[in-house]
Formats: C-alpha cells, sequence, structure tokens
C-alpha cells in the first residue's frame, strides 16, 4: 500500500498503523534519500518506536538535527557536536512523542542553522528533490527536501528568521513559523535566541495546523514561552469570515518576474473570495537585513561560546567557516565601545519594525507577501555572495525580527520546474487567521505534488 | 611614613540557600556531593537546555536589598556576561550588568568608640554561581554541582579608610544575612566569600587612586583585616620607593599570612555584555515589592537600639543581637522578668545562666538571682504535702524514674505558693518529701 503524497489528515482519517507507514517511509529514505541527502550521517532511526495511541497514532515524522533526542544523534550538523547524544528530548519532541508520533531521524541543515541554503552542513549539502543540482534553501533544508520528495509524510524545522519559510518555499511545501514564544524552544540548540522557534513543514496547511496544536503551548522549562491558549487549529481552517488582507511593495521590489506573477495570482484567489486586498506601506525590510544580522550575530557569538572543546569532544577549529564568521561579527557587536552603536542600535530598530507590523494590522488582517525574491539556487551559488543568506531571506526576515507567525504555501512552479512560496504574516498569536486565509489559498492554487512524487517512485 | 589613607572597597558574594537552584530546579544543596551528582541540563549549560529564573532567589537578592537599605529597581532583567574558563560551562554566566535588583545603599556603621560610618551600597545584583575546578597533580578536573547556585553579589563603594571597619563591616553584614535567612553565610562552605579591593592616597586627596589591588581566597574575617593591613603596609612602601602598586588580583596565603599577585589585569576586561535573550525583563508591581519588605524582619541595629531604649548596655545589646534567636530569646525571657531587663542581658552575655536548657529552666535559674525570695518553709512542706496528694500520678511517675516529673511538681508547688517561695529551696523541699517512705505521707 503507498503513502505517498498523504497527507498526516488523510493517514489518520484513513486509520493508517503506524509502523507500516513508518517501514513505508523508511525504505523510501533508504532508496532515495542517497541522491538527496535529507537526513544527516548516523541520523536516520531503522526501529520503529511510538505508541500507536494519541492523535498522531504512530504516524512518523522527521525532526531537524538541531532539536536535542534521547534516542538519536544530535549534532545541528557541525562537526563539534559529531556523536553527540543528548541525555534528554527537546520539549517539541517529548510532546510529538506523547502525541503518539515516532521519528524517522534527524534531517540536514546548515551547521548551527547557520545558512539559507543547507550547503554549509559539515555533512554535505542537501539537493532539491526538483532538481539535484539546486538547494532546497535552509536551513530547515533537509525537512523541507524530505517532505518534498515523499521521505517522511511530514517534518518539524526550526526558524530563525526564514529557516522554516524559505525551505518550504523552495521545495513546494508548507512552512509554519510560529509566533516568538508559542512553541517552547527547551532542546533547540540555540542560534539566535531572541528569534528561534521551531515549527511544522508539512504538505498541507491542516497539516500543519494539526502539528501545531501538539507543539504549541507554554513550557515550564522556556521562559520566553506564553501562556496563550492553544487552539484546535485544524478544526479552525473553514471560515466565511471576510477578511483585509494587505500587500506592500516595499515586499515586492526585486522580487524575480515569475514569483510576482504567482503572487499576482494568489492575489486575486483571495480577491475572488471576497475578501479585502489593500495597500499598505511598510519600513523597507532591507532594515530587517542589518538588524538580523546585528543581533542574531551577537546571540550566536554567546550561544556557541560553550563549544570550546573542553567538552563535547571537538575544539574550535572544527567549526566551520559560516559559524566563526558569526562569531567574530557577534563579538565585536557586542564589544566595549561598539556594543551602543551596534547591538544597542540594532535591538531600537527591530523595535522599530515590531511597531511597523503592529501599526499595519490596525488596518489588515493578514499581510501577503513573496516568500523569496527568487527560485531555490544552485548549490555553490551561497560561496560566491557574502551575506547569501540574507539577501535570500530579504523579504522574511521582518516577520522573525517582529516575532509573528507566517507562512509559506507553494504557489505554483517557475518555468524551469522550480516551486515558488507566496507568505502570510499574521498578528501576535494569531495563527488562527493566518492558517485559515493559508487554507483557502491553497485549495484556490491548487499546487501538484504529484510530477514529484513520480521522480521519486 | 605612614602619610597615606587607605581606599578600600568590599565585592562580597552570598549563596543563597534556597532548595532549587537560580536557573534550573535540580538542587541547590551540592556542599560535599560526590562531585556532578547535583547536576542537570541546565547547570550543565548542555545544548538546547534553558534558563527559567528561581522566583525564591529574586525575592531574596531584593530582601538584601532592602537591608542594606538600596533602591530598589522595578524594571530590571538579567545579562549574560561572557569570560571563557572551564568551570563555567556556558561561555557566560547569566548576571545583571546595568539593571541591578536594588542599587543606592547605605550602612551606618556603629563603631565600639561610640562614632559611626556610613558605607555607601553600590549594588546588590543577582546571578550564577560557577563550576569548581580541582587540582590533582597535572590533572584538572571540574566538578559542576556548584554550577548555577543562586549567588547575590554585594558591592560597597570605596568607602573605608582601615581594616577594623571592613572587618566590622563584614561581620555585621554575615548576621544581617542570618536575620533574613536566605544564606547560612557560611565562609568555611564558601557560602559567603569576601574580596577587598585596596589601594592609599594621600590625605586630602579626592580622587580614587588610579589603581587597585584585589585579593581573593580569604575565608575568614580575620584574615580579611590581615590581608588588608598587609596590603595598605606593602603599597605605602612601594610608594614610598616611587613605585606605582601594579592593578592586579592577589591571593591570600594564610599559612604565612602574605599576599601573591594572581593574575595581573593590563587592560579592563570585556565581558560582552547583552540582555539574556532566554529570560524576558522584569516588571516588578508594587505588592511584589511590598510583600518582600513585608517580610523583612528586625534587623539587628535596630534591635540594639530597642534593647538599649529598654535599658541594656550598648555592649551587652550588640552581643545579644549578634544572632537571632538568643535576641529572640533574650526578647522572651525579659517579658518574664519586666523591668529586669538590663539584668536579664548581663545574665545572657556574661553566660550566668544558660540559654541551651529552654526558657523555663532559663527563669528558674535567672528568679534566684534577680529574686532572692524569702520562703515560709512551714507554708512550704503544708503545700508540698498537698501537691503530692493532688498529683498522685506524676509522683508516681516519678518514683517509677521518670525524673522529668520532679520540674512539674516544683512548678506546681511554685504556683501554689503564688510566688512566694525560692524555687531551689522548693526543689531541695520536694526532692526530701518524695524520697519518704509512702505511708508517712498518708495520714488523714
Amino acid at each position: 500500500m503507498s503513502f505517498l503524497g498523504r497527507s498526516l489528515a488523510s493517514l489518520l482519517s484513513e486509520g493508517a498503523v503506524g509502523n507500516e507507514v513508518f517501514e513505508f517511509f523508511m525504505k523510501r529514505i533508504r532508496t532515495y534519500d542517497d541522491k538527496i541527502h535529507a537526513f544527516v550521517p548516523g541520523g536516520i532511526a531503522d526501529i520503529f518506536s511510538a505508541a500507536k495511541t494519541g492523535v498522531l497514532c504512530g504516524l512518523p515524522l522527521a525532526l531537524k538535527d538541531n532539536i536535542v533526542t534521547a534516542n538519536l544523534p544530535t549534532t545541528a550538523s557541525s562537526k563539534i557536536l559529531e556523536g553527540y547524544i543528548s541525555p534528554y528530548d527537546a520539549t517539541v519532541v517529548t510532546g510529538l512523542q506523547t502525541a503518539g508520533a515516532s521519528f524517522l531521524g534527524k534531517t540536514n541543515l546548515d551547521a548551527w542553522a547557520h545558512g539559507s541554503s543547507t550547503e554549509a552542513s559539515d555533512f554535505g549539502p542537501t539537493s532539491n528533490p526538483y532538481n539535484l543540482e539546486r538547494v532546497p534553501g535552509g536551513s530547515s533544508g533537509g525537512s523541507a527536501a524530505a517532505v518534498a520528495a515523499g521521505l517522511a509524510p511530514a517534518a518539524i524545522g526550526t526558524e530563525t528568521a526564514g529557516s522554516i519559510r524559505l525551505p518550504a518555499a523552495w521545495c513546494g511545501v508548507v512552512g509554519l513559523k510560529p509566533t516568538y514564544g508559542r512553541v517552547s524552544r527547551y532542546g533547540i540548540i540555540a542560534m539566535g535566541s531572541s528569534w528561534d522557534c521551531p515549527g511544522p513543514i508539512t504538505q498541507t496547511v491542516e497539516d500543519a495546523a494539526l502539528l501545531l496544536e501538539v507543539i504549541a503551548g507554554q513550557d515550564p522549562k522556556d521562559a520566553t514561552s506564553m501562556s496563550i491558549p492553544v487552539e484546535k487549529w485544524s478544526k479552525l481552517l473553514k471560515t466565511e469570515k471576510k477578511l483585509t488582507i494587505g500587500y506592500a511593495d516595499e515586499y515586492f521590489k526585486d522580487v524575480d518576474p515569475e514569483i510576482m506573477a504567482s503572487v499576482e495570482n494568489a492575489m486575486h484567489a483571495l480577491e475572488d473570495r471576497g475578501h479585502t486586498l489593500k495597500k499598505i506601506t511598510m519600513l523597507d525590510p532591507k532594515y530587517a537585513i542589518s538588524v538580523y544580522m546585528i543581533l542574531q550575530r551577537a546571540e550566536v557569538s554567546s550561544n556557541l561560546a560553550r563549544y570550546t572543546g573542553v567538552r563535547y569532544g571537538m575544539n574550535r577549529t572544527a567549526f566551520g567557516k559560516e559559524a566563526k564568521k558569526r562569531i567574530i561579527l557577534g563579538a565585536f557587536v557586542l564589544s566595549s565601545g561598539y556594543v551602543d552603536e551596534y547591538y544597542k542600535k540594532a535591538a531600537k530598530v527591530r523595535y522599530l519594525l515590531a511597531q511597523d507590523f503592529k501599526k499595519a494590522f490596525e488596518d489588515v488582517d493578514v499581510i501577503l507577501a513573496p516568500t523569496t525574491p527568487v527560485t531555490a539556487t544552485r548549490i555553490g551559488d551561497a560561496d560566491a555572495y557574502a551575506f547569501f543568506g540574507e539577501m535570500m531571506d530579504v523579504l522574511t526576515e521582518p516577520a522573525a525580527a517582529a516575532g509573528i507567525p507566517a507562512i509559506s504555501i507553494p504557489a505554483g512552479l517557475s518555468e524551469a520546474g522550480l516551486p515558488i512560496g507566496v507568505q502570510l504574516m499574521g498578528k501576535h498569536f494569531d495563527e488562527t487567521t493566518v492558517l485559515q486565509i493559508a487554507y483557502q489559498l491553497e485549495q484556490d492554487l491548487a499546487f501538484d505534488r504529484q510530477a514529484i512524487f513520480e521522480k521519486y517512485a | 611614613m605612614h602619610d597615606y589613607v587607605p581606599v578600600i572597597g568590599l565585592e562580597i558574594h552570598v549563596q543563597l540557600g534556597t532548595k532549587s537552584k537560580m536557573f534550573s530546579r535540580c538542587s541547590a544543596d551540592c556542599f560535599g556531593k560526590e562531585p556532578n551528582s547535583v547536576v542537570c541540563p541546565v547547570s550543565l549549560g548542555l545544548p538546547g537546555a534553558l534558563p527559567v529564573p528561581n522566583k525564591k532567589a529574586i525575592q531574596w537578592a531584593i530582601l538584601i536589598g532592602m537591608a542594606l537599605n538600596c533602591k530598589i529597581n522595578t524594571v530590571s532583567k538579567f545579562d549574560r556576561k561572557h569570560y571563557f574558563y572551564p568551570d563555567l560551562p556556558k561561555g557566560y554566566q547569566i548576571s545583571q550588568y546595568d539593571e541591578p535588583f536594588s542599587y543606592d545603599g547605605s550602612y551606618d556603621l556603629l563603631r565600639k568608640d561610640g562614632s559611626t560610618k556610613k558605607i555607601r551600597i553600590k549594588r546588590v545584583h543577582l546571578e550564577e554561581d560557577t563550576g569548581k575546578l580541582i587540582h590533582d597533580g597535572n590533572d584538572t578536573l571540574v566538578d559542576f554541582n556548584r554550577t548555577g547556585v543562586p549567588l547575590v553579589e554585594i558591592v560597597t563603594e570605596p568607602d573605608f579608610d582601615n581594616s577594623d571597619d571592613v572587618k566590622q563591616f563584614l561581620e555585621e553584614l554575615q548576621v544581617i544575612v542570618r536575620y533574613l535567612k536566605v544564606s547560612d553565610a557560611d565562609m568555611e562552605k564558601g557560602s559567603m566569600r569576601l574580596e577587598p579591593n585596596i589601594s592609599v592616597r594621600k590625605p586630602g586627596q579626592v580622587e580614587i587612586p588610579n589603581y587597585k589591588v584585589e585579593i581573593k581566597n580569604i575565608n575568614s574575617f580575620r584574615f580579611v583585616k590581615a590581608a588588608i593591613d598587609y596590603e595598605i603596609k606593602r603599597h605605602i612602601e612601594l610608594l614610598g620607593n616611587r613605585e606605582v602598586p601594579i592593578q592586579e588580583t592577589r591571593g591570600y596565603q594564610e599559612q604565612k599570612g602574605i599576599t601573591v599577585s594572581q593574575r595581573v589585569k593590563e587592560t579592563a576586561e570585556d565581558y560582552r555584555y547583552f540582555p539574556e535573550p532566554d529570560i524576558p525583563p522584569f516588571e516588578f508591581t508594587q505588592d511584589f515589592i511590598h510583600d518582600i519588605r513585608k517580610s523583612m524582619p528586625e534587623l539587628p541595629n535596630k534591635k540594639i537600639a530597642r534593647f538599649q531604649s529598654m535599658g541594656v548596655s550598648p555592649h551587652n545589646a550588640y552581643i545579644l543581637t549578634r544572632d537571632r534567636s538568643v535576641a529572640d530569646f533574650y526578647e522572651e525571657a525579659a517579658q518574664r522578668f519586666p523591668d529586669q531587663s538590663a539584668k536579664i542581658a548581663m545574665l545572657i552575655v556574661q553566660k550566668s545562666v544558660p540559654i541551651n536548657q529552654g526558657i523555663e529552666e532559663f527563669c528558674l535559674r535567672a528568679v534566684k538571682i534577680l529574686l532572692p525570695i524569702e520562703t515560709d518553709l512551714i507554708i512550704l512542706s503544708q503545700t508540698i504535702r498537698d501537691v503530692i496528694r493532688e498529683h498522685e500520678e506524676p509522683v508516681q511517675s516519678y518514683k517509677n524514674g521518670k525524673e522529668s516529673v520532679l520540674m512539674f511538681l516544683v512548678g506546681q508547688v511554685m504556683k501554689a505558693m503564688q510566688g512566694k517561695a525560692d524555687a531551689k529551696t522548693v526543689k531541695e523541699e520536694l526532692l526530701k518529701e518524695l524520697k519518704r517512705p509512702i505511708s508517712s505521707t498518708s495520714y488523714n
């Protein structure tokens, strides 16, 4: 029996048995992951180990390898942590296990999640299933590629500023970055602590809602997680409410014409449903690049300080080039004499970015924009440009800086056959509206995944 | 040659006696435990682990600030302080930088000669303790048990100019911390650590000298004084030879009574502070602050003043208030002997009557000294016989060997005598009576 292309929701409604589904995907991983390299070496689980109970009934998921697990090694795709086994599970892992999820394995990322292409993994790049010479995006590239190629029915990624939405867009899958504080960070290897947010990467909006229900909620182990009621989002997707959807020219600048066409198509679809489109003015997203580059580097330099070589086996020379660059820049912006000019100023601009969204949401319910300025780039391109990731993440960084929820869903394919993503950004903790609009768009845009599955069948 | 005035400031660390650590729920009771047995992912700084602040520790840190008359920051936060050291598992210490819980306090030091000296308190903040390095031959081992234990740092302004004041201040600070019941403040166990910084200047010079020497590894008040005196002498000698003492950290060697250079600070260290992103900033409500203030006990200096107003001598008031339980004992005893407060104080201070036998025994003994009473032996002997007759059961159990009953019977006799009897005589007469054969006491 083939479970390929089946969403979690449909597998559940048909009463698919956990270990059968697990074996099915495990076989696909063994067959196709040599080409795609979505999983990290030594990170594949070979035994089904889950209760076939709970809302997820034993269904298998892939986990980004910066989420610590007690049963599988966790490396964050860095040689520094090669062979490291955490003595404890991340809160999202415990939550998913309690809900009955099983885990296929740990997926590849740019080492420490530093990147937007998954090329910066110390264990080699992941390929985009649509074109193996292209990157899947990053840093949750392994998770997105695994779902796109049907190696896992769904996955968990993490986003700091685009790391869920960008690979989702480039791999033709759904990626939801929840509100900062909505999902516990306990057990996520810290990158940019004031930005990091785990979230689902799935085939459908409904699955994203379903997984969010499981992983969301306040965690006594994460002081930044918030006590906001967790909704039954998967049951709230169908709504007749007419909303105001904002769009801003600032997000259309320098965007590839093919992507713009898909975005306009999405805007028409929403208008046809009776929603009101409203043009708004937003701060240029380029400011988010500077803010991100300073604040995230500062946090990186701090968060990586523990990997000195005294513990965890490898010493600091084992850090990759990208990590070293970020540590140096981060240490610089925090140094006395520079901290005011860089760190503190960036923190102020970040506040302005958040205020900018707050103001926009006085007039509109969600904001629609392209997820990325271009489609998936070639393997090797990232090396050719300084701050490649920041340029690619320009449209996802503002929402990450503001900590608001945002989702990317597939909006079509380019002429070259590469997926295009469109994103919806919402108010703090208003995942409900974001998911509802995304669900409607998903029906209208009817992204077809059949062709890609045929490629790996 | 002694034409210099010392300038001394203090940094004091006090480990709080909370049940769990500062940012994790693992036990903070780690003294003397097997190395690395009192740890958890958070205190080990494992990948993915996050700090969650201990509310009790925050309340206690603020309480210490209040006890030192500090202003309380209603908006505060934790910061990351970065430096590399193997006993610091995250590569940074969670501490407080520019918004400590409390700041700008002061303490009035009442010297023995009756003069007072105001010591300004710069700040009182909360941080996490580090681990411990154990040097074993050529190996250095790390014990993370202490990592993450809540640690309060108290910083004074450099207001001291002699080691006697420093010693007295530290002794009194220890008493205060113990009054607050937030720490055992035991220097042997390292739950109170003292780091004086010292320099000297010319009399009349207002500016702080352009160097200072910090001393570590001091584990008694006596050694603080000795180390400071040693340093002052050393600085004056150096300056006398037209040398400026080096800005450095020195360690005190108690066996030799000297300090030796540990680390020379050539440049100011750059700790790259920034707000701890894992812990949202605090906005304390007035209620929160008020509740902490309400839990403040009467502090030693206030108690001294009150005891003096009860007629106790300054010296005795000071001694009585060094330990909160002694002060409480004194108050209870003093209540039983109105108008005798000063004498009761004397009995306790001079240890004429021990206080470790309980308040009743203390009072019995005290009364003999304070209120010698003429006892009518005829009435007493009749009363004793009455009491024995009315308390058959206790008398029987006394005779069966339960000697503790004696005090009860003494009490009953005293009660029947309406206090008009000397307790010692009562006891002696009662014993005589109890030793008689039963038959002779039963008559009608």
